[in-house]
């Protein structure tokens, strides 16, 4: 057994405390922070300036900087959330639950966002602001999942059942994506393939795709930063009749 | 402590279980045939909705034969998803519903009962009165079995759906709405295999397709949904 217990590191089980993980996304946050800043800035710097422009599309086509790590990230936050809310459900970890509940906003304004560049994008491009395609229509979806885990959120007044509650929708949901993506697929699509995939090198020239790669990472970090923020805010709020709260609140 | 299962133990297990579905699907199909309103009232609705297209859209026979299968399936989600929120509201305000969690019986038995009957109190129903619709819309005659059964085939999913949606919000006071959205992107699927295979049906490509993809979905919701409306009620319960 003890050697079983020496298999995660420490600070792994120190995370099921809210406590602990307030501390430790203390000391994560201005990490994350510094990277986030810094290849945001150098990304949109090097994205506007130094990427040549598209041979077809022009300048227009810049907006891809913005418009794929939103639509990355609002992809990767719903599993974040999801696997938060089966953490919360299994292990009954206070922590993850909080998690899976500051995912949905930040998940909801990532998908948001997507929508809003793609539709920006697409004026110019396919010559319309909104096309009933495939990958729009299932961010749109994605967008409306999250809306309805917000909703049961604020629906439910007791917040373990609120967290509980979310997590099954939110499994739900992660059945249901890879169905509703194909379904939604073969039902009617224009949208180009993904820029990036795991198992191929990327179509575009390296001039393009690296200022993209760098602006990925950028998005990831300030999402970690802000899931952290919101996070820590959560736990604040849920723990303030513990004395470790009311001590960090009469030492400001 | 272990257990020796002899093969009349296992036997007598699998009757009672059969017999738990057996009873608690009679027991639903009772209250609602006792409970007339609840059973006509959604099937007036769908009639409403398909009759609300040629009033707001166009009369024209051409356009509502190019729309009717799109019509005639979203009437019907939308005619399921109202009758959703009785699923286990009457249960959960008189109590049934905290006995039934209690009781050592399998919840995944007794839910998939409930969604049965309430299946068979709305999805049958509705496919078939749908080819009512489908003339009112003037759908081509060749579109009729394609609409049937993907109907048929689909109205069960959308049940065993909604039913999560029906668990998670029944502690709540107001559930109607809140279900919707928390259930109609879950639907879309469904909802586009269906239209699909009507489409298909109309203009004579094969349906087969469509109707295994709808198969495999309730297949899928089958093994799956009791799974998440059992969790669902567990929670909304003991919040």
């Amino acid at each position: 057994m003890s050697e079983k217990k020496k298999w995660l590191p420490r600070w792994f089980y120190q995370l099921a405390s809210p406590r602990w993980s307030y501390d430790i996304m203390g000391k994560l946050l201005p990490g994350f922070a510094l990277v986030a800043l810094i290849s945001l800035v150098v990304g949109t710097i090097w994205a506007l300036l130094y990427a040549p422009a598209d041979y077809q599309q022009g300048n227009s086509f810049r907006i891809i900087y913005i418009h794929v790590p939103s639509a990355i990230l609002a992809q990767s936050c719903y599993m974040l959330m999801a696997v938060a809310g089966a953490i919360g459900l299994i292990w009954k970890m206070k922590v993850a639950d909080m998690v899976a509940k500051s995912c949905a906003p930040i998940g909801a304004t990532m998908a948001i966002l997507a929508l809003a560049t793609g539709a920006i994008w697409g004026k110019p491009t396919w010559g319309s602001w909104w096309v009933w395609d495939a990958r729009l229509t299932s961010m749109l979806i994605l967008l409306f999942l999250y809306l309805g885990v917000v909703a049961l959120h604020s629906a439910i007044e007791s917040e373990a059942t609120a967290a509980q509650s979310a997590a099954v929708l939110a499994l739900v949901g992660l059945v249901n994506i890879p169905i509703i993506k194909y379904s939604v697929d073969w039902w009617n699509t224009l949208h180009q393939p993904a820029t990036f995939k795991l198992t191929e090198r990327p179509a575009m020239a390296p001039e393009m795709w690296m200022p993209l790669l760098v602006m990925v990472i950028g998005f990831y970090c300030f999402f970690a930063v802000s899931l952290m923020m919101r996070t820590r805010n959560e736990i604040l709020i849920r723990e303030r009749r513990s004395s470790w709260v009311k001590e960090l609140v009469g030492k400001q | 402590m272990e257990q020796i299962v002899t093969k009349e133990q296992s036997k007598s297990a699998d009757e009672s279980v059969l017999n738990l579905f057996w009873a608690v699907l009679k027991r639903d199909l009772m209250l609602a045939y006792r409970k007339k309103s609840d059973l006509f009232n959604p099937l007036i609705f769908f009639l409403m909705v398909a009759t609300l297209f040629p009033l707001g859209v166009s009369p024209e026979p051409d356009f509502l034969a190019e729309v009717a299968p799109g019509v005639v399936w979203v009437a019907a989600l939308l005619a399921t998803l109202l009758s959703m929120d009785s699923l286990f509201r009457s249960d959960f305000e008189d109590g049934t519903l905290e006995q039934t969690l209690l009781s050592p019986q399998p919840l995944f038995i007794v839910v998939l009962a409930k969604v049965l009957a309430h299946w068979m109190m709305s999805g049958l129903p509705l496919t078939l009165l749908a080819p009512l619709l489908g003339v009112m819309l003037f759908l081509p005659a060749e579109g009729m079995s394609g609409l049937m059964m993907s109907l048929l085939l689909g109205t069960p999913t959308l049940s065993l759906i909604g039913a999560i949606g029906a668990a998670l919000t029944v502690g709540l006071r107001k559930g109607g709405v809140l279900i919707s959205l928390l259930v109609l992107p879950l639907y879309i699927p469904v909802l586009i295999f269906g239209t699909s295979a009507v489409q298909a049906a109309v203009t004579g490509l094969p349906l087969a397709g469509f109707f295994a993809l709808l198969g495999a979905m309730l297949a899928l919701g089958f093994v799956m949904a009791p799974l998440a409306i059992s969790a669902a009620l567990r929670i909304s319960v003991s919040g």
